[in-house]
């Protein structure tokens, strides 16, 4: 049995890793299968990241937090987790490929997946037009007209990066105000090629085999209209990925798994969470590193307390 | 054995023109979730290596195809039989899912 084994791969997970390497308590992380390193790789430039005043590309951070959380003896599992058994002192993780792993304890660090519309068109025309990954898709729409849905970061982000390709990006918002930190406004309002559409939701995307326009709805007086448009841009935040926990670990109104304070404990002991899948509030690499940090000395300080005998429900952190 | 690279040159041959099914991967070098997806498909290439043929066709270096296919996301897998589009999955999925979505040509 091992000591402990740590879900997901992004910088809650790594970092979460990089601790429990280092305290020797030989952590195997469960990276999943394709999509190792999270929410970062699907970025470019990260500019908030202390330590990197010119920058750092998402994915090069990624890989150097992985090379960190390796060079400390971290086995890394390129698998997905299809089911959890977290009750008991022994703690079952059973991933794709058939594999159990025993341990006896578990971070939880699996981050958030990116949120859908809801919208009729959406699910049919998705890779025909709608994406949710600017940087994977957005060189497909050279002199092209796209939309961005959004009022975030994320949002400002994607729709100043498809400039590179496209002739015309419209930012689509429910609100009259957006919600992203003024430098990523600034940005995009400084761009020549974004053109904002205000108080706007979507309704629909159109298309027969593609995307050729989306229906606007105005949030303030209800008209409707069409926007021709050759791509949908989604950017509309992300949920917690909850679901292998649901009916397993306590969650929050907000969606997010439950922890005690300000530490990283769940509603089962010896069960630990960090990063996205604990925050409805923040959702920064930095703050889920920090999360991760936190969740790897609660084990260890829930590690030691068993091997001095105590049983894990009474173990306090 | 791995999948292999397929181009405009030997479309007509590789995919339109082959018996039994073949599935083509969309992909690029700037593309994460690609290079994520690759040894997966290799793995399904190579524990499946009677029932289907998968092919990478990169999209940078033929972009008439991926036109043609009206690629907009990648990664994209098609698979092709008889010359015809069968099937296509977009994005980079575990290989559990994979073997999924193509349970109809794997048997």
């Amino acid at each position: 049995m091992r000591q402990v084994i740590i879900i997901g791969s992004g910088p809650a997970g790594f970092t979460a890793a990089i601790y429990a390497a280092r305290a020797n308590l030989n952590p195997v992380l469960v990276a999943s299968s394709v999509e190792v390193g999270g929410e970062l790789m699907k970025t470019t430039e990260v500019e908030n990241f202390p330590g990197f005043p010119e920058g750092i590309q998402g994915p090069d951070l990624m890989a150097k937090m992985q090379e960190q959380a390796e060079k400390f003896g971290t086995e890394v599992l390129y698998d997905d987790v299809t089911e959890l058994e977290l009750d008991g002192e022994i703690k079952k993780v059973t991933l794709g490929s058939g594999t159990v792993l025993e341990a006896a304890s578990v971070i939880y660090a699996t981050g958030s997946a990116y949120r859908t519309l809801g919208i009729p068109g959406e699910e049919r025309l998705s890779g025909h037009g709608v994406s949710w990954c600017a940087t994977c898709d957005g060189f497909f729409f050279r002199e092209r007209t796209i939309a961005v849905v959004g009022g975030g970061d994320s949002a400002m982000e994607e729709a100043t990066f498809l400039t590179k390709f496209a002739s015309k990006v419209y930012v689509i918002h429910r609100k009259d105000s957006l919600r992203a930190s003024k430098i990523m406004q600034e940005r995009a309002f400084a761009n020549d090629k974004i053109e904002f559409i205000w108080n706007s939701a979507v309704e629909e995307v159109l298309g027969e085999d593609a995307t050729t326009a989306v229906l606007l709805r105005n949030t303030v007086d209800g008209t409707t209209s069409e926007l021709p448009v050759d791509g949908l841009f989604i950017a509309i935040g992300n949920d917690p990925r909850t679901h292998l926990v649901h009916g397993k670990l306590d969650l929050t109104a907000e969606g997010t798994i439950w922890v005690d304070g300000r530490t990283s404990r769940t509603s089962v002991p010896g069960v630990f969470a960090a990063g996205d899948v604990i925050d409805p509030t923040y959702r920064q690499a930095v703050t889920a590193a920090g999360s991760g940090t936190v969740a790897a000395l609660d084990v260890e300080h829930f590690l030691a307390a068993l091997s001095d005998g105590t049983t894990a429900e009474s173990v306090l952190v | 054995m791995t999948a292999k690279a397929t181009s405009q040159a030997t479309w007509e041959q590789d995919v339109l023109q082959a018996d039994g099914p073949i599935l083509v991967d969309f992909w690029a070098e700037w593309c994460g979730p690609c290079r994520m997806v690759a040894p997966v498909l290799d793995q399904i290439q190579s524990e499946n290596g009677d029932k289907i043929t998968i092919l990478k066709l990169n999209v940078d270096e033929n972009p008439d195809l991926a036109m043609k296919y009206q690629i907009t996301s990648i990664p994209a897998m098609k698979v092709f039989q008889g010359g015809e589009v069968k099937t296509t999955i977009i994005g980079a999925k575990p290989k559990f899912a994979l073997e999924q979505d193509l349970a109809a040509f794997l048997g």
